[in-house]
C-alpha cells in the first residue's frame, strides 16, 4: 500500500495539491451561492443548470469529486499512518505550541465530511433523479433547507468547522509544498486566516440573511 | 624489565613523517578484507580512526557504551580546532603552532609527536569542510579564525561554540557511511570490560551489552583504544557523565604503561560549583576570554560586600578592579594558557578576593559590549550566554559571569610510541586516552586538532604499518582459552561489585574520591597532601569494596553496574595519579607543586632532572608499580622558562 | 522544594509499565532536573529500590542523550533547553510532576525511561554523510561559501538528535531531524553534489523505520532545544521533489 502510494512526502503532496484545488474551488461556490440572497430565483438556477450542463464543466466535476475522494482517502491513510507510528499513548497530552487546529484535522475534516455527504444527497442525488425535488428550481430547494433552524444550524456549526480545517490546512500546504520563506510565509499565514474566517463566514451568511427574511 | 622505545623516525623534525610514510609498510587491498580491527570509543579519534579504516578497506568493528556514536563527548568541546594554515597572513606556520604547543606543554610533550600533529592540523581542516562541517565564514566566503590562550596568531577554526560537536558529527557521518557500506560494524551501549591478549598481543576484548548484561567476546587483528580521558576521577569535572578511564585501566593492568597521570589540565573558565548535589560543571569555552576580561575585587572589604550581595559588581569603580590577569602578564593577558589562568583565579580567591561562594571570579563582557555592540557579542557567543543564564539565573549581556577553574582534561594516558602503539603489541591508543601530544598542558583547541590528526591521518597509516606483519594470521576463535579466561575475570569482578551489598551507592564513594582528589591532587599539590591523599584513596577503595551496594542484577540494564565498575577503577587511577604527582617534584603545566615556585609565585620547572615521561607499569594488585622514564629531548626547540608577561 | 513525581516504570522492553509515585523532599530551586533524579536514585537505593534508568551523559546540552517526558512536554516547561539544563525554578513547591519516557513506535522502549534511538543512526547511515574519503579533498579555502548559506547551514546542523521532535510530534514523525541533516549538507557546495540521493535515501529510510507523516503542526520546532526551524522541512520538500521530478 505505501509502496503504491509513494513515500511520506509523496502522499503529503498529494494532500496539499488536492486540498488546495479545494480551496480555489471554495469561492467559486460561494460566489454562486450568493446569487441565494436576490430576490430573483432566475440567476442562481441559471448558474445551477450551467454548471449542471455545460460540458466541461461535467469534467470538472469529475475532477472535483475526484480530488474530495483523494482528499478524503489520503487524509485517512496518512492518520492511521500516524496513529500507529505511536502505539502507546502519553498519560499526559502534549501541550507543545503547535499550530492549534493541525491537531484536529482528521475530526474537524470527519464533520466537514458528514456535511459534505448530506449535501450530496440534498443536491447531487437529486439532481441524478434519485432523491426527491426539483433539480431545475434548486433556489427554491436551498430556500426551503433553510427555513429550517436545525439545518442551519447544522450548517453554520459545520462551516466553522470547516474555517478551523481551513485554518490550518491553508498554510501547511504551502508549508508541504516547499514554500516556506521569511518574508512570504507570514503572508500566507495571514491570508490563510483571513480566507478560513471569510469564506466560511460568506457560506453561512446566506442561511441567516433568508431565514431572518 | 621492558624498556621504552619511542619508535621515533630519523630525520630533520619536519621531515621525519614524511620519511615514516615513505618507508612504512602497507597491506594489499585484498589482504585488508581479511584483518579485523577493533576500535573501542566513538569521539573525535574513535569515529575518524574507524571510518578511515573502512574506507580503506579494513574490516572494523567499533564500539560506544552510549546510545550512538554521535553521543560522544568530543561533542561538548566549544571553542574550535587550531591549524597552521595562516589564512590570515599573521605569521603562523607548522613550526609555529608545533612550537606553541610544546611551550604550552611546558616542554613535557614529545617533539616529534607535536610536529606531526601541527603538520596534519591543515588536512584536518580540508577534510572536515569537505565532510560539510560548516565552519565560521567571513562575508567573503572563506574561512574565519579566532585567537584562543597561548597563542599570538588567529588559528582557530570554529564553528560558533559547537565546534566539537561539528567535528564529531562530521567523523560520525564519515563513519555512517562505512557502517552503510558494511565495513564497519556498529556496536552501541556496549562497553569495554577487558583487553584480551594472545601471545603478548592486543587481539580481542570482553564487552557487556549494557542493555542485556551479556558479555560478549570479538576478536580484532589489533585494538585500538579512543576512549577519552580520566577527568571523572574528580567526580565533578566538565566531563560527561559516563566518562571513563576503565578501558585505558583495563589495559594497564595488562600491560601497557601509563603515562605522566599527574598531567591533568583544569579549565579556568567554568561555571563554579553551586551545591552539595551538583552532579557536573559546565565549561564556558575559553573563546570567551579573547573579548571578556577577568576580574576581582581590588579591596577586600568590597569582595566580601559582593559575596554578601550587599552591593553588585557594577557598583566597583573602575579603578577599585583588578584585573589580575592583565596586571600579571601584559602580553597575554586575559590569553594566557589555562593552567596560569587557573592558578591566578585560585590564587586570588584563596586570598580572600572570590565572589560568588567566595570560590568564583568575574568575567566580563562589558567593554567588549561597549566596543563592538551587543549584536556582536550574540553572533560571537549567543549560545554560551544562554547557557549560562539557563544555568544561572542572570544574564551576562548586564551582569559579569562568574567563573572558576574545574577539571577539564587529562594530557596524562597510555604511553604510546611514535606509532600511537602502547607497549603492548597491536594496542594503539588515540586521542585524550594517550599521553603524547600535550605534555604537562593543552593549549586551547588543541585537543579537537589531536584527536582527529590521530583519527584521520596518523593511525591509519601507523595501524597498516603493524598489520603488514599480521597478514598470514587468521582471525581466531573466540573461544580460544584466553577469551575464556579475560570473561571469567570480568564475571567474577562483575560478581563480586554486585554482591557486596554494602550500605553506600557507587555516588557516595565517587563524592568521596573527588573531594579528595580535588583537595590533595588538584590545582595546587604538596608533598605532604598528595601523601595523605594516597593514604586517604587506599581506605576508600578498602572501604568501597566492603561497603558498596549495587541494586539490581547482572542480566539486565543496571547503571548502577556499570558505575561501579569505573568508580572501582577510578579509585586505583587516582592513586597512580597521586604517585606520579608526589615523584614528579617540580612544577609544570598543570602540575604544580607548592614546593617548586618562582619567587612571584609562578611554576618552576626542573629540566635537569624531570625532562622525562614518567611511564608506570603495573606489577599486581598491592604491588607497587613500577616507574619507566623515558627522557625528552629537544633538538628542534630551545627550552625555556615559559614567559607570558612580555 | 517537595514535589510529587509520578515516573514510568518498567523493567524492560517485554514487561508491563505503570506509572510509580514518589515524594521527595528538599529540593533546590537552583539544581537541575537531572540532580534531581539523581537524588531521588540516591534515595531510591537507600530503600532498596531500584534506581530509575534514565539517558544523561554530557549534562551540557549538546550530547542529545537526554529525553524526558515532562508534564506533556518533550525536555519539560522550559524553551530552548534539553532536560540536564532544566533547572527546578522551572517548578513550584509541591508540583506533581509527571515523567514519561519519549513514545514512538520508531524509538522502543529499554527501561523505565529510556528509549532506543538507533533509528536516528540509520536514517543518518541512508545518506547524512558527504561521500569524500579521507584525504585527497581540495583546500578548505577553495570553494568560498556565501556567509548566510553557511550560516543557514550551521543553525541546521546544531541539531543534536535527541528525538524531542519525534517525541512532540502528534505523529511522532522524524521530519525535522532529517530535514536538519538535510539542509545542512544540501545547503553547502560540497552537499551538492549528491544532494538528490540523500534526500531519496533518508527519506525512504524515515518512512520504514515506521515513524509517522509530517503535518506542519509545528510542535517539533517548538520543543526543539535547539531551536531547528520549520523551514528545514519545507526546504526538505523542495529537495524531495527536486530529486523525484529529475
Amino acid at each position: 500500500m505505501s509502496k503504491l502510494l509513494g513515500s511520506s512526502i509523496t502522499k503529503k503532496l498529494v494532500m496539499a495539491l488536492a486540498g488546495l484545488f479545494l480551496i480555489l474551488f471554495l469561492p467559486v461556490h460561494l460566489g454562486i451561492n450568493l446569487l441565494l440572497l436576490k430576490e430573483d430565483p432566475v440567476p442562481f438556477n441559471e448558474a445551477a443548470h450551467f454548471m449542471a450542463t455545460f460540458p466541461p464543466i461535467k469534467i470538472f466535476e469529475v475532477i472535483l469529486l475526484g480530488t474530495f475522494l483523494i482528499h478524503i482517502l489520503w487524509g485517512i491513510i496518512l492518520q492511521i499512518q500516524n496513529w500507529m507510528a505511536r502505539p502507546s499513548r502519553y498519560r499526559v497530552t502534549n501541550y507543545s505550541q503547535t499550530s492549534f487546529f493541525s491537531k484536529f484535522m482528521i475530526y474537524t475534516g470527519g464533520i466537514v465530511l458528514i456535511f459534505l455527504v448530506i449535501h450530496f444527497i440534498n443536491f447531487y442525488l437529486m439532481k441524478l433523479g434519485i432523491v426527491e425535488g426539483d433539480p431545475e428550481n434548486f433556489y427554491k430547494e436551498a430556500h426551503d433547507l433553510f427555513q429550517l433552524p436545525g439545518y442551519i444550524t447544522f450548517y453554520l456549526v459545520s462551516f466553522v468547522i470547516l474555517g478551523f480545517h481551513l485554518h490550518h490546512a491553508f498554510q501547511s500546504a504551502f508549508q508541504t509544498l516547499g514554500w516556506n520563506h521569511k518574508k512570504y510565509t507570514p503572508v500566507i499565514k495571514a491570508l490563510g486566516v483571513i480566507y478560513s474566517i471569510f469564506i466560511p463566514l460568506g457560506f453561512f451568511i446566506i442561511p441567516i440573511l433568508i431565514y431572518l427574511k | 624489565m621492558a624498556t621504552l622505545n619511542s619508535k621515533i623516525p630519523d630525520g630533520p623534525i619536519a621531515e621525519k613523517w614524511t620519511n615514516y610514510k615513505a618507508h612504512q609498510k602497507l597491506v594489499n587491498p585484498a589482504n585488508k578484507r581479511k584483518l579485523d580491527i577493533i576500535v573501542v570509543g566513538t569521539g573525535l579519534a574513535g569515529a575518524s580512526l574507524a571510518a578511515s579504516l573502512g574506507e580503506l578497506g579494513f574490516k572494523v568493528k567499533v564500539f560506544c557504551y552510549q546510545d550512538s556514536p554521535r553521543r560522544a563527548h568530543s561533542i561538548a568541546a566549544q571553542g574550535g580546532i587550531n591549524a597552521a594554515k595562516n589564512y590570515q597572513n599573521d605569521g603562523d606556520t607548522v613550526y609555529r603552532l608545533f612550537y606553541d604547543t610544546v611551550k604550552g606543554g611546558d616542554y613535557r610533550a614529545r617533539e616529534a609527536n607535536v610536529y606531526r600533529l601541527a603538520e596534519v592540523s591543515n588536512n584536518i581542516i580540508d577534510q572536515c569542510v569537505a565532510q560539510g562541517v560548516p565552519f565560521a565564514r567571513e562575508y567573503g566566503g572563506l574561512l574565519a579564525n579566532r585567537s584562543f590562550g597561548g597563542a599570538l596568531v588567529s588559528r582557530t577554526f570554529y564553528a560558533r561554540g559547537q565546534t566539537g560537536q561539528q567535528l564529531l558529527l562530521g567523523a560520525y557521518s564519515a563513519l555512517s557511511r562505512q557502517i552503510k557500506k558494511g565495513n564497519v560494524e556498529l556496536f552501541t551501549r556496549s562497553e569495554m570490560q577487558d583487553l584480551v591478549l594472545i601471545d603478548g598481543k592486543a587481539r580481542g576484548i570482553i564487552t557487556r551489552n549494557l542493555i542485556t548484561g551479556k558479555l560478549e567476546r570479538h576478536f580484532g587483528h589489533t585494538v585500538a583504544l579512543a576512549t577519552g580521558g580520566y577527568g571523572n576521577v574528580f567526580f565533578l569535572s566538565t566531563n560527561a557523565m559516563g566518562s571513563n578511564g576503565s578501558a585505558a585501566w583495563q589495559a594497564y593492568k595488562k600491560g601497557a604503561f601509563f603515562a605522566n597521570p599527574a598531567f591533568v589540565q583544569i579549565h579556568p573558565t567554568c561555571i563554579p560549583v553551586h551545591g552539595d548535589y551538583q552532579s557536573k560543571l559546565t565549561l564556558m569555552s575559553e573563546s570567551l576570554r579573547n573579548d571578556g576580561r577577568i576580574w576581582v575585587p581590588k579591596n577586600i572589604e568590597d569582595a566580601e560586600k559582593i559575596r554578601k550581595g550587599e552591593i553588585q559588581p557594577k557598583d566597583i569603580a573602575e579603578e577599585d578592579r583588578d584585573y589580575y590577569l592583565e596586571r600579571r602578564y601584559p602580553a597575554f593577558g586575559n590569553l594566557v594558557p589555562r593552567d596560569v589562568a587557573s592558578r591566578a583565579a585560585k590564587e586570588r580567591c584563596d586570598a580572600g578576593y572570590g565572589v560568588g561562594t567566595g570560590k568564583a571570579v568575574f568575567l566580563d563582557f562589558e567593554d567588549a559590549i561597549k566596543r563592538l555592540g551587543r549584536d556582536a557579542i550574540e553572533a560571537r557567543y549567543g549560545n554560551l550566554f544562554q547557557m549560562y543564564e539557563k544555568i544561572n539565573d542572570t544574564n551576562p549581556y548586564e551582569t559579569p559571569m562568574m567563573i572558576y577553574p574545574a577539571i577539564h582534561y587529562t594530557m596524562g594516558g597510555t604511553w604510546v610510541d611514535y606509532e600511537l602503539m602502547s607497549t603492548i603489541p597491536g594496542l594503539f591508543v588515540l586521542g585524550e586516552a594517550n599521553f603524547s601530544d600535550h605534555g604537562a598542558n593543552r593549549l586551547g583547541a588543541s585537543a579537537l586538532m589531536q584527536g582527529l590528526a590521530d583519527g584521520y591521518f596518523v593511525a591509519p597509516y601507523t595501524i597498516q604499518n603493524y598489520l603488514a606483519d599480521e597478514i598470514l594470521v587468521p582471525r581466531m576463535s573466540t573461544d580460544l582459552p584466553e577469551f575464556d579466561e579475560a570473561e571469567k575475570a570480568v564475571q567474577d569482578r562483575l560478581n563480586k561489585l554486585i554482591s557486596i551489598n554494602g550500605k553506600y551507592s557507587v555516588d557516595h564513594f565517587h563524592k568521596k574520591l573527588g573531594h579528595i582528589m580535588w583537595d590533595h591532587v588538584g590545582m595546587a599539590r604538596t608533598k605532604e597532601g598528595l601523601e595523605e591523599g594516597i593514604q586517604m584513596i587506599r581506605e576508600l577503595k578498602k572501604e568501597f569494596w566492603k561497603e558498596l551496594k549495587v541494586p539490581g542484577s547482572l542480566d539486565e540494564l543496571n547503571n548502577e553496574l556499570e558505575k561501579a565498575g569505573r568508580v572501582a577503577d577510578f579509585l586505583e587511577i587516582g592513586e597512580l595519579m597521586a604517585m606520579d604527582a608526589l615523584n614528579r617534584n617540580e612544577s609544570c603545566g598543570g602540575h604544580f607543586r607548592e614546593e617548586y615556585k618562582t619567587e612571584e609565585g609562578e611554576a618552576l620547572r626542573d629540566d635537569k632532572n624531570y625532562t622525562y615521561v614518567s611511564a608506570w607499569e603495573y606489577k599486581g594488585p598491592d604491588q607497587e608499580p613500577v616507574l619507566h622514564k623515558e627522557p625528552l629531548t629537544f633538538e628542534a626547540i630551545k627550552v625555556q622558562q615559559r614567559n607570558y608577561k612580555k | 522544594m517537595d514535589l510529587t513525581l509520578k515516573v514510568w516504570r518498567q523493567k524492560n522492553n517485554k514487561a508491563k509499565g505503570k506509572f510509580v509515585e514518589y515524594k521527595i523532599k528538599n529540593i533546590s530551586k537552583d539544581s537541575s532536573f537531572l540532580e534531581m533524579m539523581d537524588i531521588l536514585n540516591e534515595q531510591l537505593i537507600e530503600e532498596g529500590v531500584e534506581p530509575v534508568a534514565f539517558d544523561h551523559d554530557c549534562r551540557e546540552g549538546i550530547c542529545g542523550m537526554c529525553s524526558l517526558y515532562i508534564n506533556g512536554r518533550p525536555h519539560g516547561p522550559d524553551e530552548a533547553v534539553t532536560v540536564c539544563q532544566l533547572h527546578m525554578r522551572k517548578f513550584n513547591d509541591g508540583d506533581t510532576i509527571v515523567i514519561e519516557p519519549w513514545r514512538a513506535k520508531a524509538f522502543p522502549l529499554i527501561k523505565d525511561l529510556m528509549v532506543d534511538r538507533s533509528a536516528f543512526d540509520t536514517i543518518i547511515q541512508a545518506g547524512g554523510y558527504v561521500s569524500v574519503n579521507t584525504g585527497g579533498v581540495p583546500d578548505a579555502n577553495s570553494i568560498p561559501i556565501e556567509r548566510d548559506k553557511a550560516e543557514l547551514s550551521m543553525d541546521a546542523a546544531a541539531c543534536i538528535g535527541c528525538g524531542a521532535c519525534v517525541a512532540a510530534c502528534k505523529n511522532a514523525s522524524a521530519m525535522l531531524f532529517v530535514s536538519a541533516k538535510v539542509s545542512q549538507l544540501n545547503l553547502l557546495p560540497q552537499g551538492k553534489a549528491e544532494a538528490k540521493l540523500r534526500v531519496e535515501a533518508m527519506v525512504k529510510e524515515m518512512d520504514d523505520l515506521g515513524f509517522g507523516n509530517c503535518t506542519n503542526t509545528g510542535a517539533c520546532e517548538a520543543e526543539c532545544p535547539k531551536e531547528i526551524s520549520l523551514t528545514n522541512i519545507a526546504r526538505l520538500n523542495r529537495n524531495f521533489y527536486a530529486a523525484k521530478l529529475s
